[in-house]
């Protein structure tokens, strides 16, 4: 197998005295969704934040390529290809959904210190912008402020505006949180399309699309690794049984 | 919706007005709308931070009179300014603070930003205020307005003033359309999205410090602009128009015409100039001369203003046409 996209080394986050995120080492690979499960608080999100520079980690590596990308910006490690979608819609409100996408296409040119030229000029721009909103089915909305959308059309919106930069590693924080049974659906197809040219991970509370589209499994539990294996090894796994998924049935 | 073009057509009108206005006033207008122009220009600027970027400046002023004083050292004693060359200087040097400060103010955010750009501002103004760089507290002369000769060839004369006022005006719409262009352009763009979500600019691969540098730098430089032609038509310079009262009047004006909107910014500023004169010209009644507290009156006026029109007066034209056209809709409903 060629070497990891994305690789975390014994990766840590503390916040006080609370491990949030503990020693977690996992890898990435292009053509795979790795779905990282768990139950709330056991430091997903965390992880992701950490993986896209929105925090920085206590101690622990993260290898993007090889290189140790542990400590750069958030916009720095956007520019290497890490896309990252929230869990908690984090559009733009007051723009249309193309504009959205827009500033998210814009993002790739190599400097937005151009003060002249108006940007709906930047045809290249705005056809990538488009083309993210197809890809998400929201064409149709392209026009609408992004306020105005339902909840499933601005969680489409914010997986949008991911792809319309162009990532090579999508980070995907609970996609389908909030999404009808048709969107969801659309979701999981646009999921399993993507999966070709990107390495992702992908957090996500929904067991059906989880089992349906990983092709790696990582169960979290208080910060730590759980368990991680094939989807086969994780239902077989006594101690995921145990802690995670059994308990959940129990529930239900 | 409200179209553009009954803003346009009402825009334009608004121009042929100012471009007529020293054909029919008197001296004293034509000097007092030189004035208006002159703060619409700087409360443009400021609008550019505080409206389209969400960066709350209380010390805007600190461009503005840094460029006064530019001028006032580049035309020592009886000798003129070359315009050509001190206007641009003056603006460089106003830019150049804005960049030096804006450095050290945009790591910060939120009432933290309104207070380090207050602390520079004042750090500014007692550099000019106890020290005997240029006159100290007293201010100093401006004794010639800046001569806009071009080897030998002068195509207007500031001392005219007339001639002043039509300088001013085209700069107005200078600035008007540059503004425009810039908000439009890739720049226009980030800073209108790091307002709305700086975060997720980030995460979308912006560097967003070095674009609010940028605009910080920009709206300096116009500020000093407008800092320049304020000392070259009144002809002396003090540390006041440094002060936070300078600041915070063209704050004000920003707020009360309508912020994140150029319209809203000149209406702003010539709002506040004319109810000024206005307050300040009530006759006494009942052995008070309201006049003299013209003061409290403005602020009533300002605390009214904010509380019933959110948008500013802007938003009092915005729903003055939702009126108009409602019974013309439901006309052509019935």
């Amino acid at each position: 197998m060629a070497d990891a996209v994305l690789r975390t080394e014994r990766l840590t986050k503390h916040f006080g005295g609370l491990a949030a995120v503990n020693d977690v080492s996992l890898e990435f690979y292009t053509d795979q969704i790795h779905a990282v499960i768990g139950p709330n608080g056991a430091g997903k999100t965390t992880l992701t934040s950490l993986l896209s520079g929105d925090l920085v980690s206590t101690s622990g590596s993260i290898y993007l390529d090889g290189e140790d990308i542990a400590g750069l910006s958030a916009d720095r490690i956007s520019q290497r290809g890490v896309g990252r979608s929230y869990q908690k819609t984090n559009i733009f409100l007051p723009f249309t959904a193309f504009e959205n996408c827009r500033l998210a296409a814009q993002s790739r040119l190599p400097s937005s210190m151009r003060f002249t030229r108006p940007a709906l000029r930047y045809a290249d721009v705005s056809r990538e912008a488009l083309r993210a909103l197809a890809e998400v089915g929201l064409e149709h909305r392209a026009q609408e402020p992004a306020a105005a959308l339902s909840h499933g059309e601005q969680r489409q919106l914010e997986i949008a505006m991911t792809l319309a930069t162009r990532p090579r590693i999508l980070l995907l924080d609970e996609p389908l949180a909030g999404m009808g049974g048709e969107e969801s659906a659309r979701m999981v197809e646009l999921l399993q399309k993507l999966k070709c040219a990107h390495a992702m991970m992908l957090v996500e509370h929904d067991m059906d699309a989880v089992f349906a589209l990983a092709d790696r499994l990582t169960v979290m539990v208080n910060g730590s690794v759980l368990e991680s294996g094939t989807p086969d090894q994780i239902r077989a796994s006594a101690a995921v049984q145990e802690a995670y998924l059994g308990s959940e049935e129990q529930h239900s | 919706m409200r179209s553009p073009r009954a803003a346009t057509v009402v825009l334009l009108v608004c121009l042929l007005a100012l471009a007529l206005l020293p054909l029919v006033a008197e001296k004293y207008y034509i000097q007092l709308f030189t004035k208006m122009m002159i703060m619409a220009i700087f409360a443009m600027s400021l609008d550019l931070l505080v409206g389209y970027s969400g960066l709350v400046s209380l010390g805007h002023a600190a461009f503005f009179g840094l460029a006064g004083y530019s001028l006032a050292f580049a035309a020592p004693q009886y000798e003129a300014a070359n315009l050509w060359l001190s206007l641009p200087l003056a603006m460089a040097g106003s830019g150049l603070l804005a960049l030096v400060i804006g450095v050290l103010v945009l790591r910060t955010s939120g009432i933290y930003f309104i207070m380090v750009t207050l602390a520079f501002a004042q750090m500014v103004f007692f550099l000019f205020h106890d020290t005997k760089i240029a006159g100290g507290a007293d201010g100093i002369y401006v004794y010639a307005k800046p001569v806009a000769a071009i080897a030998g060839w002068e195509p207007f004369t500031l001392e005219n003033h007339t001639q002043f006022y039509f300088v001013v005006l085209v700069l107005l719409v200078l600035v008007y359309a540059f503004l425009r262009m810039l908000l439009a352009s890739l720049f226009g763009r980030v800073i209108v999205g790091i307002r709305v979500n700086e975060q997720r600019m980030r995460s979308l691969g912006y560097r967003t410090f070095r674009y609010k540098l940028a605009c910080f730098t920009i709206a300096g430089a116009l500020a000093g602009m407008a800092g320049y032609f304020a000392a070259a038509q009144f002809g002396f310079v003090s540390p006041d128009i440094l002060g936070w009262h300078q600041s915070g009047g063209v704050l004000m004006m920003v707020i009360l015409g309508g912020m994140g909107t150029l319209n809203g910014a000149i209406l702003g500023a010539f709002a506040m100039m004319l109810l000024e004169l206005g307050f300040q010209g009530l006759p006494a009644m009942g052995g008070v001369d309201i006049g003299k507290h013209w003061q409290l009156l403005m602020g009533g006026f300002i605390v009214f203003a904010v509380l019933l029109l959110p948008h500013g007066l802007l938003g009092l034209g915005r729903l003055a046409s939702r009126l108009l056209r409602k019974p013309a809709e439901e006309a052509a409903d019935g």
